[in-house]
């Protein structure tokens, strides 16, 4: 965004007031400006070049404001104080006319041929009988700064230059010369240069040398010579001293050169609209003609002032308002664009003068009308919009692990997308050819060469910036490296990747395969060959020799862990041992990877707002059933009760696996104390019991155990509107009832007739020791002397808990109605010269 | 990491030793007025820091004694001064050494004592030289007897008796006394005194709650004033805890996450789509990361591209367009996306080729890449949070109404707009918000509605309107957790004590 300096009180004598900071600031505001810096001169220089330099320097306020990168129009003062004035209804926006010239011929500007070759277009136009001050001229030549460094893009697509029409003599030639043949005395200079020396001599100079490039290397240099021979200028680099402007210059012949002519056109109307407010016929400007190489000639400037036709409802639909024609007229008028109801309904034509090139489009106008209305002015309203969320899968995915990665201790990490070629490749021990890495044409530093292929040598970067951080430290991150990828419209693509270090005075590889074993139990792969996870030796340079392993899921590779490479701790500046783990994530997406972000049900056309009526604005209560016919047959006979613990011999609940309102129904139905023969039935009772005071709270069920309300309301049949909350089983009949509730009464009579299964559970014993020297063979040869009826023991293995002890960790199966936990416990715990500790590692219903 | 907790390991001895714990507690009982540490030791015959053990485990069984801490000074010999306590002084040992028939100076002088004694014993007149004796000086006794009052002195301190002060002084001038500080109890009664103690025990066992001895026993009351010990755990980085939340309240409003998984963009997506112009500012070198390898994107929906090339190069759908030569080479080069938007126009563009529009709400938080001068607030890349609606006749009303319930569950609730610039919206707003802390408004984020020249050669229906949003995350992040200097917060510079301190992010509060 352009920043533009003025001199307050030069400012509030133009715009006829003085106003306090906060004032203009709240005027910029509502404008869309910004105010925003209040300096001076003195303050400028003191801050950039410290105090002695500044003593001196003029301590005027100046106002910098922000004005926004398309609005040409307000780069100076006179602009802004017109743009401000027009605003505020204190001025009507001026008419710019272009006129002949009243003396003597109108002014030429003979484009050659040759130029095409490096900068083919030129406009020009004169500016007659202007009277300059310091004031003026100063700004006359920041606007050409401004207009250089914004629209002209660095004077690349267009190049300015100003001269005293009554030192040179047209008809003037733009012609193309090679830099050799061109010969003057460039501004401010005392001797003449060829162009060649002056591309040297420019080389050093703090302004001109961004400009050389331009140019620099065509075998042509453009030049503006007048009839006598006399340079102008060099565009895009310096003018000729001759024809420099001053103070007491009358007459301006404005030339713009360019690479770009609706940019040209634009420039010079900017110039010319500004600057004629001097003239002694304000706001004219003398035409000049262009003649092409073709011989084709064009009179500038254009000027040209283009009119729109809009209704007012699109304004007002656009902005949220409902203003009259009339007074969205007026409110466009007030940002220079002279507007009129044209009586037809509620058009309006919008002209859009010379100095507004912005306003490409009929947005462009209604944003004008918004401005003008005041942003803050509009109502707020909410839009409709109905929409259902989702969320993108592998985000969804990396948030869910993200938590239980933290959970299992490692802290997480943020890293730079962007990195060396040295981070991903020598460091790690590897070749920057075998990365697949995308490289960056134009990085500033060499820390933005590449995009990272591994998260690997962010992690470890952020290890060594935290060498004084107490260990072990243990740090992860889930983020995207980016791969080459032929496939893909850029060629290249992102991957989600998860990468573990574990950096400590011990390598701990044990570490990082059990956050791997963790990882992968979060995502529901079980340790198999196929049809799960394990790893395998594998040989990479980045780990020690014999210490990497490949991970596999289902047969296919994801990853790698193991010890990093000496090599590599070095190269990142670390001393400890560290290991590492770095995987995919995208391959446990699974089905959910395709998820369609669109809706699935089409809309209503038009939405209807239907009240929610009483009573079905709440799940209803549940009451108590009507009758004690259940699916289990009538729970008041033995039959019934005996058919609800059959169905309760491998069921904690009635529904799904957490108490629900089909546990409190059934529970209700049960009259009493179940005898202690139905010993399922009697748990089950127990246990719902123990939820009476929060019964109510408990989830709702799904349809098929329900007990069914003996009489569903009849009243819902006959409602015809649309029962936005009715839900299934409401509307089901009667009819439909029994027979489901028959058929469910068969389903458990079948099912009772089936022999009860033995409950059997697998449970795994971490046994611990006293200390080190405890014989662990002798232990397990004691644990495994524990013999029970439905007792069996399985595999067991020697796992390390530190200090150099281990623990001894051992499977078993057992029927639950035999062998209980706490008699195992207790029997094993007997071995007391051994053991010190039993505890259930894991237990798992078979 | 202490999973091997219950692995017991010995416990060190807190109770002082039994004996003299006893013995001081049969003192305290006799003395009325209460008795002095110091003293105890000596009658009990131990050194003090015994008894300074015992009153302190004491203290810690609550009121049995009350103990005042004091501190006296008295004098003390040095180990010089204890030598000469038991051997006698130097000039004595030197008197004593000499036989009836004298002694070579040089024999004198080998002794340990020669030196320092010979010149004392002189100018006590104890001895004589004879410096013309052959063979040498030779030294003589002078007087028959001495006294040594030195060593009386000594022997005097060693038994706790004062010395006048001028001779305090000059056994200190000589290092042979120091005066040393003491630090003692004052030991009396406490309210719940007794001579026999009840063990008190420091932590409930098992084995307690077994056998209900519990109940008969003390416990030691616990220090509340300590800090816990520390939980060994993991921890989420702040930034991704801000982004957590941003997520949630996007998914509250019923918005869905755009797949914003592709840094890689080619400039047609990130800047030509959106009606961005070839020459635009944003698209130079300065600003923009641009890649050699991949450098070009290739692949573009044909007959949109056309599209595109026509409302930038000649209008249409009612705009002047920006009348410049489209190049083609411009739009296929590949870049580090500079915002999401890219993702935004993707979306949108794939929304256009729905059989049937439908509404659609849209947000995504996630890196972009800036070419830009790097400092304490800026960083090449960062996190853009945008948010984006689609539907029919959406006003600019609307589009403050949504900003107003976003910024309200941020827990920003005034807001204000001001008119602002920006190639692909018309109107642009820039969102300000009322800081209370900086008592003026600052900007929060940048809005607007998507340009018919962006949306129409998608292929979107006309009386549809694009409104739309974005901010940064570090910004509200480095504000939420008070972080002045970004690369403390972002990349491998991370402060990870920082990391572990940071609390829960709750933004609306």
């Amino acid at each position: 965004m352009p920043t533009v300096g003025v001199k307050r009180d030069l400012l509030f004598n133009a715009l006829g007031r003085t106003y306090t900071d906060e004032e203009f600031d709240e005027l910029c505001f509502e404008f869309g400006l910004e105010l925003d810096e209040i300096t001076s001169e003195k303050e400028i220089i003191s801050r950039e070049q410290g105090d002695s330099k500044a003593s001196g320097a003029s301590d005027v306020i100046l106002y910098k404001i922000d004005v926004p990168a398309n609005r040409y129009d307000l780069l100076c003062l006179e602009g802004l104080v017109r743009g401000l004035q027009v605003f505020k209804n204190k001025l009507e926006a001026p008419r710019y006319t272009r006129v002949s010239p009243t003396t003597g011929e109108v002014q030429r500007l003979i484009i050659t041929k040759e130029t095409a070759a490096v900068r083919p277009h030129a406009v020009a136009a004169v500016l007659r009988n202007i009277t300059f001050t310091k004031e003026r001229y100063d700004s006359f030549i920041e606007l050409q700064e401004k207009l250089h460094q914004n629209i002209c893009r660095k004077r690349s697509l267009v190049a300015i230059g100003t001269h005293d029409l009554d030192t040179i003599s047209g008809p003037f030639t733009y012609t193309a010369r090679p830099p050799g043949d061109i010969s003057f005395k460039p501004l401010n200079q005392t001797k003449e240069y060829t162009a060649t020396q002056l591309m040297s001599l420019y080389k050093t100079d703090s302004h001109l040398r961004h400009y050389l490039h331009i140019i620099e290397d065509k075998p042509v240099y453009p030049i503006i010579y007048d009839s006598n021979g006399v340079v102008l200028s060099m565009p895009p680099i310096i003018n000729g001293d001759h024809s420099k402007i001053s103070l007491t210059t009358k007459n301006v012949f404005i030339e713009c050169t360019a690479t770009d002519l609706t940019k040209a056109k634009t420039v010079l109307d900017v110039m010319v609209t500004m600057f004629s407010q001097y003239c002694s016929r304000p706001f004219t400007v003398e035409e000049a003609e262009v003649v092409y190489p073709d011989g084709k000639t064009c009179i500038y400037p254009e000027l040209a002032y283009r009119k729109e036709k809009l209704s007012g409802e699109f304004i007002n639909r656009k902005v949220g308002i409902s203003e009259p024609t009339e007074k969205i007229a007026q409110l466009l008028t007030r940002m220079c664009l002279l507007s009129q109801p044209t009586g037809a309904g509620d058009e309006i034509e919008v002209e859009i003068p010379p100095t507004r090139p912005d306003v490409i489009h009929a947005c462009d106008i209604m944003e004008d009308a918004a401005v003008a209305y005041g942003f803050n002015n509009i109502i707020r309203t909410t839009p409709r919009t109905y929409t259902v969320a989702n969320q993108f899968p592998i985000n969804k995915l990396t948030e869910l692990l993200r938590q239980d990665l933290a959970a299992a201790g490692f802290t997480e990490a943020l890293n730079f997308a962007l990195c060396s070629q040295e981070d991903i490749a020598d460091k790690l021990c590897k070749k920057i050819s075998d990365t697949r890495a995308v490289h960056i044409s134009n990085p500033k530093t060499a820390e933005f060469q590449v995009a990272r292929t591994t998260l690997l040598p962010g992690l470890l970067k952020t290890v060594a910036a935290n060498r004084k951080m107490p260990l072990p430290l243990k740090l992860f991150e889930i983020s995207d490296v980016v791969l080459k990828d032929e496939s893909k419209d850029v060629g290249a693509r992102n991957s989600r990747r998860f990468c573990a270090v574990y950096y400590n005075k011990s390598p701990g590889f044990e570490v990082i395969h059990g956050l791997l074993d963790r990882t992968m139990q979060l995502l529901e792969v079980k340790p198999a060959r196929e049809q799960g996870y394990h790893i395998q030796a594998a040989d990479d340079s980045t780990f020690f020799p014999g210490r990497c392993a490949e991970i596999f899921v289902h047969g296919k590779s994801v990853g790698r862990l193991g010890v990093l490479h000496p090599d590599v701790i070095g190269r990142f500046e670390l001393s400890m041992p560290c290991s590492a783990l770095e995987m995919d994530i995208e391959p446990f997406l699974g089905h959910t990877a395709e998820t369609l972000l669109t809706h699935d049900v089409p809309m209503r056309e038009t939405i209807k707002h239907i009240p929610p009526r009483q009573g079905h604005s709440q799940q209803p209560l549940p009451g108590p059933p009507a009758s004690t016919k259940t699916v289990f047959g009538d729970l008041k006979t033995p039959e019934g009760l005996k058919a609800l613990n059959d169905f309760l011999v491998d069921k904690s609940y009635v529904e799904g696996f957490v108490a629900s309102q089909a546990d409190v129904a059934v529970f209700d139905a049960v009259p009493s104390t179940p005898p202690q023969t139905l010993q399922h039935l009697r748990r089950w009772y127990n246990h719902i019991k123990s939820f009476q005071t929060d019964r109510a709270r408990l989830p709702t069920t799904k349809t098929q155990f329900v007990l069914l309300n003996a009489c569903p309301s009849s009243d819902h049949a006959s409602d015809e509107d649309i029962d936005l909350f009715g839900s299934e089983d409401e509307a089901e009949s009667a009819e439909m009832a029994r027979i489901k509730e028959q058929r469910l009464a068969e389903y458990a009579a079948k099912k009772s007739k089936k022999p009860a299964l033995i409950a059997k559970s697998s449970i795994l014993l971490d046994v611990k020791p006293w200390d080190d020297e405890t014989d662990m063979s002798k232990l397990e040869q004691c644990v495994r002397s524990v013999r029970m009826d439905g007792l069996l023991w399985g595999q067991s293995k020697l796992l390390p808990v530190g200090y150099g002890i281990k623990k001894l960790q051992i499977a078993c199966v057992v029927e639950d109605d035999k062998v209980g936990t706490d008699v195992l416990e207790e029997a094993i715990t007997a071995f007391e010269e051994h053991v010190q500790s039993v505890d259930v590692a894991a237990f798992n219903k078979i | 990491m202490d999973q091997h907790c219950n692995i017991t390991k010995p416990r060190i001895p807190i109770m002082a030793d039994a004996g003299s714990v006893e013995a001081l507690l049969q003192l305290v009982e006799k003395a009325d007025g209460g008795v002095d540490s110091l003293d105890v030791a000596s009658r009990i015959g131990v050194d003090h820091q015994v008894i300074v053990g015992a009153v302190k485990s004491l203290q810690s069984l609550g009121d049995v004694i009350s103990a005042e801490q004091r501190s006296s000074k008295h004098w003390e010999l040095t180990e010089e001064g204890t030598e000469l306590a038991e051997q006698g002084s130097h000039e004595a040992r030197v008197f004593s050494s000499i036989p009836p028939e004298g002694l070579p100076q040089s024999e004198l002088m080998k002794l340990s004592f020669g030196k320092i004694g010979f010149s004392k014993a002189m100018s006590n007149k104890w001895i004589r030289v004879d410096k013309s004796h052959e063979g040498g000086p030779r030294i003589f006794t002078s007087v028959e007897s001495i006294q040594d009052q030195v060593r009386e002195k000594l022997l005097l301190v060693q038994r706790g008796a004062a010395l006048e002060e001028k001779d305090k002084n000059e056994l200190k001038k000589r290092k042979l006394l120091a005066e040393v500080t003491v630090k003692s109890y004052w030991i009396t009664r406490g309210s719940s005194f007794s001579t026999t103690l009840t063990k008190q025990e420091t932590e409930l066992t098992a084995e307690m709650i077994a056998t209900g001895s519990w109940k008969d026993r003390k416990f030691k009351p616990y220090n509340f004033e300590a800090m816990g010990v520390a939980p060994d755990c993991g921890h989420l980085h702040p930034l991704m805890k801000v982004r957590t939340q941003f997520r949630q309240i996007f998914l509250e409003m019923g918005f869905s996450e755009m797949p914003t998984n592709n840094f890689i963009e080619s400039s047609f997506w990130n800047f030509d789509s959106l009606f961005q112009p070839q020459q635009h500012p944003a698209r130079d070198q300065h600003d923009t990361f641009f890649l050699s390898d991949p450098a070009l994107a290739h692949d573009f929906p044909q007959d949109y591209l056309e599209r595109v090339k026509r409302v930038h190069s000649e209008g249409g759908y009612g705009s002047q367009g920006y009348k410049y030569d489209w190049k083609m080479e411009e739009a296929q080069k590949n870049i580090l996306r500079t915002h999401t938007t890219a993702v935004s126009a993707r979306m949108l563009y794939k929304l256009a080729q729905q059989e049937k529009f439908t509404p659609v709400k849209y947000f995504s938080i996630d890196r972009v890449f800036r070419n830009e001068t790097l400092d304490a607030t800026h960083l090449a890349e960062f996190h853009q949070i945008e948010g984006v609606v689609a539907d029919y006749g959406l006003t600019l009303g609307d589009l403050m109404g949504v900003l107003h319930q976003f910024f309200t569950k941020l827990g920003i609730t005034k807001l204000r707009f001001k008119p602002a610039y920006n190639p692909y919206t018309e109107p642009s707003m820039e969102v300000f918000s009322y800081h209370e802390g900086l008592k003026k408004w600052v900007e929060v984020g940048n809005s607007g509605v998507f340009r018919p020249e962006m949306l129409l050669p998608m292929g979107l229906p006309e009386d549809v309107s694009v409104i739309a949003w974005g901010l940064s995350l570090e910004r509200p992040t480095m504000i939420k957790y008070g972080i002045n200097n970004i690369r403390e917060l972002v990349g491998h510079k991370v402060n990870l004590q920082m990391v572990y301190d940071s609390p829960i992010c709750r933004l609306d509060s």
